[in-house]
């Protein structure tokens, strides 16, 4: 495999394109015989070829059940995981690792806060706060919350372009609000939230901040105790490591307090049938043989994109989204949907009277992958007036003439249909 | 027309065509010459679930033969409306039973055959044959 992945790191970061492009195996690949334009991040990014191999250097050198053996390879995988627990903890400045819950991703994460600390905490007339650009992750479980616990689901309305209408979340806050769930990076709009005032905001009246930063992770720097939420969630597809994996950060004291998600093996202390006892935070919230391969590889993509900094991440990023603005806004008939002053990555747009799904079919065709309809957010759309969008998101191996390519396809799309 | 008459000729017309842009331009003339849907019948009981474009489907049976007409808010969908319509409008139920559409790989549509959210095209067609499923059912109660 060789070191070529440390040639340009050395240097400031994202200075050579092609050789980090390089890194993404897939990037390589054609679709309809053209060269693959993947524009669909927000959904899930492409993985750098150190954390394929992590995936595979795993099962075949290091494979064995975690936390269990006393044998040397049983040892090693505990170690390795609990050492990317470690990394994870790390990068988002959590207290410590037991503030780190492996889980299957954000989804998951979302879920059992809601199973735990919602089923223990909430009563008939409290009130969940959540916004109108919420994934469904980040609503349903909310939803179904509600109709166990009897609490209210509140929505907070956004202004026309797309950003939170703070006055009103001002005024939707009150006393019965026990929790506030919002998300970090919009995934259809891509608005960045005010998420550390959201959290001072909330915590003067009393209420729990859970926030979904499933977009956020690879986009900016998370910094748990600075924003000082009380659970943060999120997946590693999203920032290049591998699907089936995530975390849920929690404030140590809230864990410690929280009932058990799902029960097993690993989250128990002590088993006889008639009582059982539990395992500390994190590992009472990780019953079963957890994803070790999964683990090991988020550390991997973790400390590739530590070794780029996340900085010069986002400086490339927002280079491009403003740029993609610029091209589009410059096509007649095209609309950018979201228009918040603070945004990452993600441009949804419209063209014309052209249904997303038309539009959408011609731009595959260019090679380009974008992604149309919904995007999970049907609540948000509604709201919008609006069936859905075409959206294109970013990531550092993107570069400025793939979107030169995106605004031709767009093009083409005109003409074809108008 | 018997259906398989229809459908090769459906594959003759597109092996017209090599570019998947002069495809497209075809699918999307045949999606505006598409024989529109009564406004009455554009009801949600019409409406094809689980697509990322609205698909209303209507059919209509004279005791002998099913009538399919059809409108979506998308013109590629309507295009692949028209071809299913062609095929399987004004045939008898057991036909439409009977047969599959396959022509629809064979003029490279593929993208439109998978099961996602995205296109009406699998809903359409299961819509198409259940429709034919109950109109069998009416005539073999005697009722018309």
């Amino acid at each position: 495999m060789g070191n070529r992945d440390t040639v340009h790191f050395s240097t400031a970061g994202l200075a050579d394109i092609e050789a980090i492009r390089a890194d993404f195996p897939i990037l390589r690949r054609e679709v309809y015989g053209k060269p693959l334009v993947y524009f669909d991040n927000a959904a899930t990014t492409q993985k750098p070829q150190v954390v394929i191999d992590a995936l595979t250097g795993y099962y075949q050198t290091m494979n064995a059940n975690v936390h269990r053996g006393v044998h040397l390879l049983s040892q090693e995988a505990t170690s390795a995981f609990e050492k990317a627990r470690e990394k994870l903890a790390l990068f988002v400045n959590a207290r410590s690792v037991r503030e780190m819950v492996f889980t299957r991703g954000c989804t998951e994460s979302i879920n059992l806060v809601a199973a735990t600390w919602g089923q223990q905490n909430l009563r008939p007339g409290d009130e969940i706060l959540i916004s109108a650009l919420e994934h469904h992750s980040n609503i349903v479980p909310w939803q179904m919350l509600c109709e166990h616990s009897g609490a209210r689901l509140i929505v907070c309305p956004l202004h026309a372009d797309g950003s939170l209408n703070m006055e009103e979340f001002a005024r939707l806050l009150n006393t019965h609000t026990r929790l506030v769930a919002i998300s970090h990076i919009s995934n259809s709009l891509g608005t960045i939230n005010p998420v550390k005032e959201i959290t001072r905001m909330a915590h003067k009246t009393g209420a729990k901040v859970l926030i979904d930063g499933a977009q956020a992770l690879a986009h900016l720097v998370v910094d748990v105790q600075d924003m000082d939420c009380d659970f943060y969630t999120f997946s590693a597809h999203k920032i290049y490591g591998p699907m089936g994996i995530g975390g849920l950060y929690g404030k140590e004291e809230l864990l410690l307090e929280m009932p058990p998600y799902q029960g097993g093996g690993e989250m128990i202390a002590n088993v006889t049938f008639e009582h059982t006892s539990y395992n500390e935070p994190p590992f009472k919230f990780e019953a079963g043989t957890p994803n070790v391969a999964g683990a090991l590889a988020f550390g991997v993509a973790i400390d590739y994109i530590q070794k780029l900094g996340i900085q010069n991440i986002a400086k490339r990023e927002n280079q491009l989204l403003d740029y993609a603005t610029q091209v589009l806004k410059s096509i007649p008939g095209v609309v950018i949907i979201g228009n918040a002053e603070h945004k990452a990555s993600v441009i949804s747009f419209l063209i014309d009277e052209i249904h997303p799904y038309d539009a959408g079919t011609i731009i595959d065709h260019f090679g380009i992958a974008v992604r149309t309809g919904t995007h999970c957010t049907q609540p948000l759309m509604d709201s919008l007036g609006i069936t859905g969008t075409i959206r294109a998101s970013f990531a550092f191996y993107n570069t400025f003439a793939e979107i030169d390519l995106l605004a031709k396809a767009i093009n083409k799309a005109k003409e074809m249909f108008l | 027309m018997k259906i398989e008459e229809k459908t090769q000729a459906i594959v003759n017309e597109f092996a017209n065509f090599d570019d998947w842009m002069d495809k497209y331009n075809y699918l999307i003339e045949l999606g505006k010459s598409l024989p529109l849907i009564e406004e009455r019948h554009k009801t949600e009981n019409n409406l094809i679930p689980g697509c990322q474009s609205r698909v209303w489907l209507h059919a209509d049976f004279d005791g002998e033969i099913v009538h399919f007409t059809a409108d979506s808010d998308a013109v590629i969908t309507k295009g692949i409306a028209n071809l299913l319509i062609r095929t399987f409008s004004d045939q008898r139920p057991q036909e439409i039973l009977d047969s599959s559409a396959n022509f629809l790989s064979e003029i490279g549509l593929t993208e439109h055959l998978s099961p996602t959210r995205s296109n009406g095209m699998l809903s359409m067609l299961k819509q198409i044959k259940m429709y034919a499923l109950a109109f069998k059912a009416k005539q073999q109660m005697g009722q018309s």
